[in-house]
């Protein structure tokens, strides 16, 4: 007396290759668990640990699946035939439930997690998720640099990181992750070997090539999460829009002078960046921290809030600061919240989507995203003067026109042309009256953006003769005079 | 190593394009021998995966109905063939396999997962369960 097993292809190489097999007749849990014992391979894939047969393991008995007979104490009788049928199931890792069966922990990362092993609320589980977890961080500087050792450190498995600018020494105030020793590197490297070094077990992608429309669809779909870092904002833009396009979550952080911002834009959850600010602001307006300065220690706080955004999300634990907007003053010492909604008008996450596709970001912020074009508003063109012209002019006793400095008193402190006049440009409306209609005005600042934009308000108010010198006090002190201090 | 034609490919494609935004899948027919498999014919099934929820849904999850899979494997057995894998997408997600993949894969044959990023399919990788069922192996695949 006997029945037939047939076997499906995935279990044949535990029954040596064989197509079907014989059984004596009984009931398919009988037979099954004879199955098993005969051949032992076939336990783990047919059973779970409590030995319930595994739920895309289908018995059919002739051609009725005997779930709708008797299940598995369905008689079989002589001569029958049994087919082990696998139905197939799977996807794609939903961020909050992420399986941790994918992946184990040797003994020596539960000795190296043991601070997060300990705690229920990481436990094996979240050290696994975040070892299944990828997170993509654009730009390494003051806000990527925390972000990325404390995400080496926490155990993220897979940390991607773009970023196309070099280590320089003006960086190191607050970029604590470069140093010396990678001074003119890029700062990819300097960065992937510090992760490395906190932490060898992870694995990390290098992408050193600026974010721009053609790859950041395919570079982002790569990671669960997006950590932008970036100092412009085309670039935030893009990264938004990617974002939402790929209902990624985007952690984002920011930062000037003495105050920070930090939130998580996830569009099916909540707000995206364009809800909170559906325009850019005009070129020059927001000066970058070349421009407008930063304390040094003010990206490390709102670099770790991000890291710890990331790290939540992808153990799915705790509070995101989903539709929250946290602002950081560091002279007061404050921490405030602003609750952002979704708005159901919003081009690329509402009800109504009319983006669907990457822009050109530029134009729509009006500037370049290596920074802020010095002729401002298109429309006004702006002469320029280079600084050995000046200098010749200087020289020649600067008859005929005015060399206005408009930067802040405390940097002309730091170093000053002395045949200059200090008008700070947020004060020149109130010092037209001081300045002569006849003359020619020559501008200059630091780096020869704001005397661009002070050169065009003082076209606008009627000055024929305005230039702009190029370059300002930094390229005075490249081209013309060595000895200056820069800052 | 998993053996497939240009045009086998170009299909697959086409069915889990067309499934986007949600996960598509297929069966993939052939020759399988040890760790070598050729890919001859496919049987592009329907996702019948039928939870929707907040957390999951035919844009993360797929299933294949066992009337599926024996449909496709009577179909094989006429042309000599077998079931050797199985293919399903990743929208907007890298084509690495996931707990849940891992959780209700088969061992031997091949999980061939393709990426597919807005609407265009993207990275394909293929993988095999490991015997022990602990994690997948990357196989590689040759485009014949």
């Amino acid at each position: 007396m006997s029945i037939t097993i047939r076997i499906p292809t995935p279990l044949r190489p535990y029954v040596g290759g064989s197509k079907q097999v014989n059984a004596e007749p009984g009931t398919v849990e009988g037979i099954l668990a004879g199955l098993a014992t005969q051949y032992p391979d076939l336990q783990r894939h047919l059973f779970t640990e409590q030995g319930k047969l595994r739920s895309f393991v289908n018995v059919y008995l002739g051609d009725e699946d005997v779930r709708y007979m008797q299940g598995t104490a369905t008689p079989v009788p002589d001569g029958a035939t049994l087919s082990i049928v696998p139905s197939v199931a799977g996807g794609a890792p939903a961020l909050q439930t992420v399986k941790t069966g994918a992946v184990t922990l040797s003994n020596a990362e539960i000795r190296r997690y043991s601070r997060h092993l300990i705690m229920p609320e990481v436990g094996m589980g979240g050290q696994k998720r975040l070892k299944n977890g990828s997170v993509l961080l654009v730009g390494a500087g003051g806000l990527g640099s925390p972000a990325a050792m404390y995400l080496a450190a926490a155990g993220v498995g897979r940390i991607g990181i773009m970023d196309f600018d070099i280590v320089d020494e003006s960086n190191l105030q607050r970029q604590i992750i470069h140093g010396m020793s990678t001074l003119g590197k890029p700062k990819l490297e300097s960065a992937k070997a510090r992760m490395l070094d906190i932490n060898p077990g992870i694995q990390i992608d290098t992408y050193f090539e600026p974010l721009t429309s053609e790859n950041a669809l395919r570079i982002f779909a790569e990671y669960d999460v997006v950590a932008d870092g970036t100092d412009n904002f085309p670039t935030r833009y893009l990264v938004n829009d990617a974002c939402v396009l790929l209902n990624k979550p985007n952690v984002y952080g920011s930062i000037f002078r003495f105050e920070g911002q930090a939130s998580v834009f996830w569009a099916e959850h909540g707000p995206c960046y364009r809800c909170l600010y559906p325009e850019p602001p005009p070129p020059g307006l927001v000066p970058s921290c070349a421009e407008g300065g930063v304390l040094g220690v003010l990206p490390g706080i709102i670099g770790v809030i991000q890291a710890t955004e990331v790290i939540k999300l992808l153990i799915g634990e705790g509070e995101p600061l989903i539709g929250r907007l946290l602002l950081y003053d560091a002279l007061d010492m404050k921490f405030r919240e602003l609750k952002l909604r979704k708005d159901p008008t919003c081009p690329i996450c509402g009800e109504h989507r009319t983006i669907d596709h990457l822009i050109d970001y530029e134009a729509f912020c009006g500037s370049t995203i290596q920074g802020v074009s010095a002729t401002g508003t298109p429309g006004v063109a702006i002469e320029e003067i280079s600084v050995t012209e000046l200098d010749k002019r200087l020289k020649a006793g600067l008859n005929g026109a005015t060399l206005i400095d408009v930067r802040e008193p405390h940097e002309w402190e730091i170093v000053h042309l002395d045949a200059a006049k200090l008008i700070p440009r947020l004060q020149l409306p109130n010092h037209l009256n001081e300045l002569s209609q006849t003359d020619e005005l020559l501008v200059m600042c630091r780096s020869g953006v704001r005397s661009g934009q002070a050169a065009q308000f003082l076209k606008q108010m009627g000055f024929k003769k305005v230039k702009n010198v190029r370059g300002g006090i930094l390229a005075w002190a490249r081209d013309v005079d060595p000895s200056a201090p820069t800052y | 190593m998993l053996t497939i034609s240009t045009e086998l490919l170009t299909r697959i494609y086409a069915h889990l394009e067309a499934g986007y935004p949600n996960e598509a899948c297929g069966i993939l027919l052939g020759e399988i021998d040890a760790q070598d498999k050729t890919v001859k014919d496919l049987a592009l099934v329907a996702n019948v995966w039928e939870t929707e929820s907040a957390r999951e849904g035919q844009r993360n999850r797929y299933l294949i109905s066992p009337e599926d899979v024996a449909r496709a494997d009577r179909q094989a057995g006429k042309q000599g063939l077998d079931i050797i894998g199985f293919f399903h997408s990743h929208p907007d997600c890298p084509s690495r396999p996931s707990g849940t993949d891992r959780e209700y894969a088969w061992p031997f044959v091949a999980f061939v997962i393709v990426s597919v990023v807005m609407g265009k399919a993207a990275t394909t990788n293929s993988w095999v369960l490991r015997d022990d069922r602990s994690q997948f192996d990357e196989e590689p695949i040759v485009i014949r």
